[in-house]
């Protein structure tokens, strides 16, 4: 009884542990999106697909055919993206976004997801407390 | 105090059956009042639109989840310290409202993401931390069931299914902390907490009310679902063998 019980705690313990290590491998996950800065610092890491997150510098949205054209914003760096395929309702400029692509050698950012990513501050559409850019 | 009126509540009489349905009535009168605040009292957020409604739904599911696995801690510990299979059952029933809640907290927040985000499901550390916890609940439930089969015992009313199972739900608690600090932790598309935050960000103070009476009218709606589940699983355990098997060490057990 007792060594059965100790089994099932071990068991418990490994599969937590395996979870831990699970989330820990799933650097994707933990790692969700890079910074504007961190792709300038090491624009290997672009080459291949991945996530980059920041705020959509305000002024820096515009139409371009079928094209977005933006730029993202974080910790003082900046990267130009050019998004292929219409972005969320809630995508604006001065809140967050996520894009999926790859870094062209030219500094471009080609990415053909955008996902918002807004704040947790709650505010009713009436109020104007952020003015809403008229580009 | 507290004690003695959860034991009174639990009892299988009518008395106690009012006292419940008292509570339902308060709970249901609750969640009356946050549809009429998140539905049309709150003004739609700023950015969000409409959308952001379904914070009145997500969040409650999401806390009331996060309480209930801390049930299956708090009443875990109490059946391996006392060994009173009542705990037991209050382990097992908290589970089960965990499990249904995350899976709505999931759902919620998927439409929300949907909405929102412009995406259904992303591979960030909160979603994926919360999809582990639901499995991992699911897994202390299969867990109890292949037990009880195995073992040829009743679920809820064994020793043998009890013992395990209290370590497992006591475990399995280590993920509330990952899910609820993933996003402060990581980088995540999730936004951060608002209401739990240590330096709480602005939100409408109409919008704060709504959400504070849907998370108070979760709460017990769901506190009284579990007295109710705990009552209809003794109820099904009933005749007991004898009150002496009820309560013996859990370290003998």
């Amino acid at each position: 009884m007792r060594r059965r019980a100790g089994r099932v705690a071990l068991v418990v313990v490994l599969l937590a542990a395996g979870g831990l290590l699970v989330t820990g491998a799933l650097r994707d996950t933990v790692t969700y999106y890079r910074t504007p800065g961190e792709l300038l610092d090491d624009p290997g890491v672009a080459r291949h697909r991945v996530r980059l997150g920041g705020d959509v510098v305000p002024g820096s949205l515009r139409h371009d055919g079928d094209l977005v054209v933006f730029r993202l914003a974080e910790g003082g760096h900046e990267i130009t993206v050019e998004q292929r395929g219409t972005p969320p309702e809630t995508f604006r400029e001065g809140t967050g976004a996520v894009v999926e692509g790859t870094l062209s050698s030219d500094g471009v950012f080609r990415s053909d997801h955008v996902v918002v990513r807004h704040g947790n501050e709650y505010r009713p559409s009436s109020s104007p407390a952020v003015p809403v850019d008229a580009g | 105090m507290m004690q003695a009126s959860t034991v009174d509540l639990l009892t299988d009489t009518a008395r106690a059956a009012a006292a419940r349905r008292t509570m339902a009535w308060i709970a249901g009168g609750l969640a009356a009042a946050a549809t009429v605040a998140g539905g049309w009292l709150a003004p739609p957020d700023e950015l969000q639109g409409d959308a952001q409604r379904l914070m009145y739904l997500h969040v409650p599911a999401a806390w009331v989840a996060y309480a209930a696995f801390a049930v299956v801690l708090a009443a875990s510990g109490a059946y391996l310290i006392g060994g009173d299979l009542r705990w037991d059952r209050f382990a097992r029933a908290a589970a089960e409202l965990g499990v249904v809640l995350t899976a709505a907290a999931i759902g919620t927040g998927s439409v929300w993401g949907h909405l929102v985000w412009g995406t259904w499901w992303a591979w960030d550390p909160r979603l994926v931390s919360t999809a582990l916890l639901l499995l991992a609940y699911a897994g202390y439930l299969a867990l109890r069931r292949t037990l009880a089969e195995r073992r040829g015992a009743r679920d809820g009313g064994d020793h043998r299914v009890a013992r395990p199972a209290a370590v497992a739900g006591v475990a399995g608690f280590l993920l509330v902390p990952v899910v609820h600090f993933s996003v402060v932790w990581w980088r995540s598309l999730h936004q951060q907490a608002t209401v739990l935050a240590p330096h709480r960000p602005p939100i409408d103070p109409r919008m704060a009310t709504a959400l504070l009476l849907a998370v108070a009218a979760a709460t017990l709606a769901a506190f009284c679902l579990l007295l109710r589940r705990v009552v209809h699983l003794e109820r099904g355990l009933a005749p007991e063998p004898s009150p002496a098997a009820e309560r013996t060490p859990a370290g003998v057990g």
